[in-house]
């Protein structure tokens, strides 16, 4: 009797630690604690050149307003062109963060869409990633947007019409570390949510490296000689875990009649 | 053995209990922080969208003239890790609004908790509660 309850609890336990259980089907799923962020298990090695899954950057994910600090160390000194720019942001977050009525986010007051990079310097909550033959697919929980790399050993395009979330292009550094280069980018977005601005010469070098079978790292570098006096790091190695795969995550869309009703009720008195 | 079983069935419990942390899309420097009021009222429309749910109720000032508050808290992702809803409140639900105000007297200012006709008390700050997802 002691043994098969031994056995039975040894079994549930294997099941429970592993992403993969059954008993893990959830419906809007919103995000973990930083402690059960913190206590998920390794889950095993890696497995070669795989980043399929839905992954949550937990705590640090979602460039909440501890982070800011950080942000502000890492980024280095505009350019003249920079700090024309950087005037013409009003954010809600960072050094330069004014009165909610002042603000003049195009994600929050306009509902225009998030764009990268700043769908992962800032507002990177989970993500499902899918893996074709040709193609890596990131699908977003924030606006429920989708990016497509392209894994088939094309070129980045000369000279591309700008996009919301640019062009990119991706590729196997090693069998854990897969690499991405990201370019034209459309400069009515903000880099992140403290109005760091951009040009359309962005370039963007994201690393995504796993590191065992539930834990990967991402590191983000921005690289906009227009605007930066040096590439920085808007991430690096930041966190995030394999999430069950019946994880069902809750969308979270900034639709532009819902920031019209926030401006007409909160912010337009909120002086 | 049993308590490292029980220990494995909580925290993956807990797993699905999370919440990513809430992150205003603004700073806090318009609202008078650390000013606490509390305001007995009636819901008059309760918001569920992005970037801020809201609330409006009505309330009646010191001088018994009944003001209509429209309060914030975070987006529906956050407040659903709290154990909000869309339908956590309806017209004419009568509510007593704990709230931190702007600093330019409008009826206007971010939610610290709500409590509700039945007795539940529904946090809008602070550490996040083990909440189970909605379904």
């Amino acid at each position: 009797m002691a043994k098969g309850f031994v056995g039975c609890a040894m079994a549930l336990a294997a099941l429970l630690m592993s992403p993969s259980s059954a008993l893990s089907q959830t419906w809007n799923f919103t995000g973990m604690t930083p402690d059960q962020f913190n206590g998920l298990p390794p889950g095993g090695p890696a497995p070669v050149r795989d980043l399929s899954g839905t992954w949550d950057g937990g705590p640090q994910g979602v460039g909440a307003t501890g982070q800011e600090a950080e942000r502000a160390a890492a980024r280095p000194p505009f350019t003249p062109l920079g700090e024309q720019m950087a005037r013409q942001n009003r954010p809600g977050n960072g050094p330069r963060k004014v009165l909610v009525a002042e603000i003049n986010d195009p994600v929050s007051t306009q509902g225009d869409p998030a764009g990268f990079p700043r769908v992962v310097t800032f507002e990177l909550r989970a993500l499902q990633i899918a893996q074709t033959t040709n193609q890596v697919l990131m699908l977003y929980m924030f606006e429920k947007r989708y990016r497509v790399i392209w894994t088939d050993g094309r070129s980045l395009p000369k000279d591309p019409d700008p996009r919301w979330y640019g062009y990119s292009v991706g590729r196997w550094e090693d069998d854990y570390t897969f690499v991405v280069e990201t370019i034209g980018l459309d400069d009515r977005t903000w880099i992140d949510n403290d109005g760091d601005p951009h040009s359309t010469a962005l370039r963007v070098i994201e690393r995504y490296h796993r590191v065992n079978r539930n834990a990967l790292e991402l590191t983000v570098t921005i690289d906009d000689p227009k605007v930066y006096t040096k590439p920085w790091l808007v991430r690096n190695r930041m966190p995030m875990r394999l999430l069950p795969p019946g994880t069902d995550l809750m969308e979270m869309i900034p639709s532009a009649s819902e920031a019209q009703a926030y401006q007409q009720v909160i912010s337009s008195k909120a002086k | 053995m049993r308590v490292t079983l029980l220990g494995i069935i909580v925290s993956v419990v807990g797993l699905f209990a999370g919440a990513v942390p809430a992150a205003a899309h603004h700073g806090a420097a318009t609202f008078d922080t650390g000013k606490e009021i509390t305001l007995k009222g009636v819901v008059t429309e309760w918001i569920w969208a992005n970037p801020h749910c809201f609330l409006k109720f009505d309330a009646k000032d010191e001088t018994g003239a009944v003001r209509n508050w429209a309060v914030e808290t975070q987006n529906p992702v956050a407040m659903t890790a709290r154990g909000w809803s869309r339908s956590a409140f309806k017209a004419g639900d009568e509510v007593t609004v704990k709230l931190e105000p702007v600093k330019n007297g409008e009826a206007v200012g971010r939610i610290l908790s709500v409590l509700l006709p039945n007795g539940q008390s529904l946090v809008a700050v602070g550490p996040q509660p083990a909440a189970t997802p909605a379904q």
